[in-house]
């Protein structure tokens, strides 16, 4: 299997998660290619916002094992797990970037605190990756003053600074114009290509999975539905998926017992 | 219903347990970047720091001014009305000049503190923590902790005692003022009899309170901070309890204090 690990940047397997009694994820295998763009898409509440918080490692795994380019989560210690952080990048969802901070402090924030680089390089560095996301000049903006387009470009921005290997980004659409969000799409593939990095993209936008995805995954009720090329999962003759791809209302099916028992039971 | 009330008792130990050893987990890490973060390349800035100790410290020097000396006349009105009952006006000095030094010094700056700075710290955290903010730095490499609740507590540190000392000071001349006059003592000689009469000791043990308070609002404020869930109302609830919280810890802390 020596060769598949070396090419294998993600590998998860049997992953569980529960929110109270809830079951988020059930047993969920998955793994990514380096080099290949990866789209998670699932409805709301499919758990695919619960994988990637365990991807990024924001969870530890009750069940089942994360490994990240060859470092297992649940026994990484607080230095290997420094070291793996320094390797990826993640854009979340509302950007999260400081609100105290300017822009350009912001992208600049993972250099100054990793890195012994000089103000200058910090700040040309900073700027360059401005650049790639089309906001050069905006630098001295503060959070609050950003569109929303604007702040998930600076948080992508700030997500690739380190140039990581591994780019996690979360909804990158939720909440964007057709136009902003096409653009967006534009500069994530233009990243893969010019950076070479693997790209984990989270969303529930079926265009923008379609035009990035190498391979696309779709979750459900924290099932693995179907994991393939865009061909195969259009072509998946899995009913949900197919409801998914079809924005078909799901036929929800009520099984009278457990009805019952949700109305009545008492809260713990 | 036995067992309901058994189980929220439970329930609400195990928690309270919870939070507490998350504050001392916050303590330990918190002194561990203070003080080995720069040896393995996981400093705390000097200039977060300095950020904090203005916004602690300096900017409260007005309000910590404006209170002590109110708490330092009402004092000298007290007391003198107390003492001159039973003739024994002359020992009004030391009786001001200890109570504020031991007490009413570092007391009115905590609570003061408690409400500025251990709400803001909860404010502040709290709406990181709801923006994902908290999450984003955890997953870049940066210890939240360390950005976060680190400069807070030595900018606290050190500016809790220097407060308290300018608390003691303001409020013994606020005393002077009152208390000079009544006691036909002009306002030099009033404050060089107290200087006379002050024992280091008496100094110390309220900078050694302070310093025990600086601890226990910061923690509070940090802790509440980063355990807020459920959005703005969240935040606002957070900030309640952190104000609330802080005054209740360093006031048994103090209690604790004049027993010993």
């Amino acid at each position: 299997m020596a060769a598949t690990t070396a090419d294998t940047v993600i590998e998860v397997q049997g992953l569980e998660a529960w929110y109270g009694r809830r079951r988020i994820l059930k047993g969920v295998d998955f793994s990514v290619r380096r080099g290949e763009i990866r789209v998670i898409m699932g409805g709301s509440g499919s758990g695919k916002s619960t994988l990637l918080r365990h991807l990024i490692g924001l969870n530890r795994p009750l069940a089942g094992t994360v490994n990240m380019l060859g470092i297992d989560l649940a026994h990484a210690g607080t230095e290997e797990l420094l070291q793996l952080r320094r390797q990826i990048g993640v854009s979340f969802q509302g950007g999260a970037l400081i609100t105290s901070l300017d822009v350009e402090d912001n992208v600049s924030l993972p250099l100054r605190e990793h890195t012994q680089l000089d103000e200058n390089t910090v700040r040309i560095m900073a700027r360059l990756k401005l650049e790639i996301v089309n906001l050069g000049g905006f630098q001295n903006l503060m959070p609050s003053q950003l569109s929303g387009g604007m702040i998930k470009r600076a948080a992508l921005a700030r997500a690739i600074v380190m140039d990581p290997k591994l780019l996690f980004f979360d909804e990158p659409s939720a909440g964007l114009d057709p136009v902003v969000s096409a653009e967006l799409d534009e500069l994530i593939l233009k990243l893969r290509d010019a950076l070479r990095m693997t790209i984990v993209v989270v969303t529930h936008e079926l265009e923008s999975a379609f035009r990035i995805a190498d391979t696309i995954t779709v979750l459900d009720h924290g099932d693995i539905l179907v994991t393939g090329t865009v061909a195969e999962v259009r072509n998946s003759q899995n009913e949900r998926v197919q409801d998914l791809l079809h924005r078909r209302p799901r036929d929800l099916v009520v099984d009278p017992d457990e009805y019952l028992k949700r109305l009545t039971e008492e809260d713990d | 219903m036995v067992s309901a009330a058994l189980d929220r008792l439970g329930r609400r130990t195990v928690s309270t347990v919870a939070g507490f050893g998350y504050g001392a987990m916050v303590l330990v890490e918190s002194l561990f970047f203070l003080v080995f973060g720069r040896a393995r390349g996981q400093r705390v800035r000097w200039s977060a720091i300095a950020e904090q100790m203005r916004v602690v410290g300096i900017d409260a020097i007005p309000i910590v001014c404006l209170l002590s000396l109110t708490v330092g006349v009402m004092l000298a009105i007290q007391f003198i009305a107390a003492l001159r009952e039973f003739g024994a006006e002359t020992g009004v000095i030391i009786a001001i000049a200890k109570s504020i030094t031991r007490e009413f010094g570092v007391l009115i700056t905590g609570i003061l503190i408690a409400g500025r700075s251990g709400s803001a710290f909860a404010a502040r955290i709290g709406s990181m923590n709801v923006s994902q903010e908290v999450d984003a730095l955890a997953v870049m490499g940066v210890d939240p902790v360390r950005y976060l609740a680190a400069p807070a507590l030595a900018a606290m540190l050190v500016m809790m005692p220097c407060l308290t000392l300018l608390a003691d000071v303001v409020a013994i001349v606020g005393s002077g003022l009152y208390a000079g006059p009544m006691l036909d003592m002009s306002l030099y000689n009033y404050l060089q009899q107290t200087l006379e009469l002050i024992k280091p000791r008496d100094l110390l043990e309220g900078l050694g309170k302070s310093v025990v308070f600086a601890v226990l609002i910061t923690l509070v404020g940090v802790c509440t901070g980063f355990s807020v869930q459920g959005g703005a109302e969240g935040v606002g609830r957070a900030t309640t309890r952190a104000v609330v919280w802080s005054i209740t810890a360093i006031i048994l802390a103090d209690m604790a204090f004049s027993f010993s």
